[in-house]
């Protein structure tokens, strides 16, 4: 799955120091949950991400374990408070061992 | 068990059949500031409908704010592929889309106008029809699949360029027999269950079917991202899952037969604004 | 309307059924809220989930949880093969301890929210989503 599998994150340009700001994320991936069969009946093999983190100038925003009952495509919405200006990195880690991340500055303004 | 309890009890048997009535009085606006035409008057050449209505109009409120923010709609993911591959070189021509086409925004207002009849052949064609010619003859690639991803990816990229224009796809001069070709079909009774697009369509949307709301099958959305299959559906795909749940052989997916339907389809929204990429369920 | 005695607590009795049926979490999201809790006690209030009533297709609900001083929160679908949904675990950046998402159910049941509190209290939440099955294209 690790063809294909573009990130889009949006993250406010500009924040006040300390400000709380909504951050939005999504990643296409098929999240292939291991339920389903196949036309022969042979069981699909389990593909998915299976964890999601969000950080900012090194500290944890969010750290998300994820499971086949997320949503094809997964989405995710939470809010991050900026103490400072810096680097937001987001980072999908997918069962076949891909790592597909993403990275947002941020100012104060 | 009290009259209060009764009472309750019968409110939540009713309320669900309530609220599912007819289509809703929401405005869709997208991104809080694209307001879209999703109910007008039918045009002149509807006869049995007075008011056309987007699907929108008959989805639960999570769906529909699924479509109003271009991030919380999935298909964006998609369209975003379609930015990439317009700039990349396929073929042996040693071309991509932007070789030749000054920026995607320079399609706006096409889609408005699809299918149209191309001028040079006569023909009736559709978006990926335009989009595979440009990748066969110019590219001298491959020609994409019909309801593929990077197909779908791209009419929905192309299609997004006239988002809040209105559709006008015209049904005269030389479009006029395809016109009425799928004008005939959308009227024919296909398969074991005897059922034309009509029946569901026209003579029954607002209603249930089983636990699917009606609506009237505008296209004006397409493609669009159906939560079912979690990606971009093509029209043709979704003719031919109509036509299949009456039990019919259905036609192909870029068969003559769809792209006349797809213009008669179009035209019956003709006034609604193009809200490519929709979400539906 | 006029219901006899007996019409009046065959009702009732097919009210509470409906009301109590979907409460009862399957033995595999029990066993998964006991990971996560190690079996201590999980008290009712101080989690918030939000999901729809009516999901018009089981492939991707959106629901949203908070739980304010949350260290982290488990979600778990009770009806699904698989009842394991999601944990988020919140850092020091975390504005608020909240989250939406999207999600899979394979038909009408519970959702359960429970969220670990800062002092290793735990508490939850859960939710009834009823999934359609469409007429079209099902």
């Amino acid at each position: 799955m690790a063809s294909g599998v573009k990130p889009r994150v949006k993250v406010p340009k500009t924040a006040a120091a300390g400000e709380a700001i909504t951050i939005k994320t999504l990643i296409s991936h098929k999240m292939e949950s291991g339920q389903r069969k196949d036309k022969e009946g042979n069981v699909i093999p389990r593909s998915i991400i299976n964890r999601f983190t969000c950080e900012f100038n090194g500290e944890m925003v969010i750290d998300v374990t994820m499971e086949p009952a997320i949503s094809t495509n997964p989405y995710f919405q939470f809010e991050a408070t900026v103490p400072e200006a810096g680097e937001f990195v987001f980072t999908w880690y997918d069962d076949d061992g891909s790592v597909y991340d993403e990275k947002k500055t941020i100012e104060i303004a | 068990m009290n009259t209060k309890a009764l009472t309750a009890i019968t409110a939540i048997l009713v309320f669900p059949v309530a609220v599912m009535a007819g289509p809703d009085e929401e405005n869709l606006v997208i991104n809080g500031e694209l307001d879209m035409t999703s109910v007008t008057k039918a045009p002149a050449h509807l006869e049995n409908l007075d008011t056309i209505y987007s699907g929108w109009h008959f989805r639960t409120d999570e769906t529909q704010a699924l479509q109003i923010d271009d991030f919380d709609n999935p298909a964006m993911i998609f369209v975003d592929q379609a930015v990439d591959l317009f700039a990349t070189v396929d073929g042996a021509a040693g071309e991509s889309c932007a070789s030749c086409h000054d920026g995607v925004e320079s399609f706006k207002g096409l889609q408005a106008s699809m299918p149209k009849v191309d001028a040079e052949s006569g023909k009736l064609v559709v978006m990926e029809d335009l989009i595979n010619r440009c990748r066969t003859d110019r590219m001298e690639a491959d020609a994409w699949k019909w309801s593929g991803g990077e197909m779908q990816g791209m009419v929905a990229l192309i299609g997004l360029q006239s988002r809040g224009m209105p559709m006008n796809v015209a049904i005269d001069g030389d479009a006029a027999p395809y016109w009425e070709q799928g004008k005939e079909m959308y009227y024919t009774r296909y398969g074991q269950l005897e059922l034309s697009c009509a029946n569901c369509h026209e003579d029954n949307w607002g209603n249930m079917i089983r636990a699917d709301h009606l609506s009237q099958g505008m296209i004006n959305g397409f493609p669009t991202y159906r939560l079912k299959q979690a990606k971009l559906i093509s029209r043709h795909n979704r003719f031919r899952g109509c036509i299949r749940d009456t039990r019919a052989e259905t036609f192909a997916e870029g068969s003559d037969e769809f792209r006349a339907l797809e213009l008669y389809v179009a035209s019956r929204g003709n006034g609604l604004s193009v809200e490519t990429p929709a979400v539906r369920q | 309307m006029e219901l006899s005695r007996r019409e009046t607590l065959a009702l009732g009795l097919g009210a509470a059924f409906l009301t109590i049926m979907p409460l009862r979490a399957n033995a595999a999201a029990e066993d998964a809220i006991a990971a996560f809790t190690g079996g201590a006690d999980v008290a009712d209030g101080g989690v918030t989930l939000t999901a729809p009533e009516i999901a018009e297709n089981g492939n991707t609900v959106p629901i949203e949880v908070s739980a304010p001083g949350a260290a982290s929160i488990l979600i778990v679908a009770a009806g699904n093969p698989e009842p394991g949904v999601a944990t988020f675990n919140f850092g020091p950046l975390a504005a608020a301890q909240a989250a939406s998402t999207r999600i899979r159910l394979a038909g009408t049941q519970d959702v359960i929210a429970v969220a670990k509190m800062a002092d290793g209290s735990f508490a939850k939440a859960s939710a009834t989503v009823k999934v359609t099955i469409g007429g079209c294209g099902g």
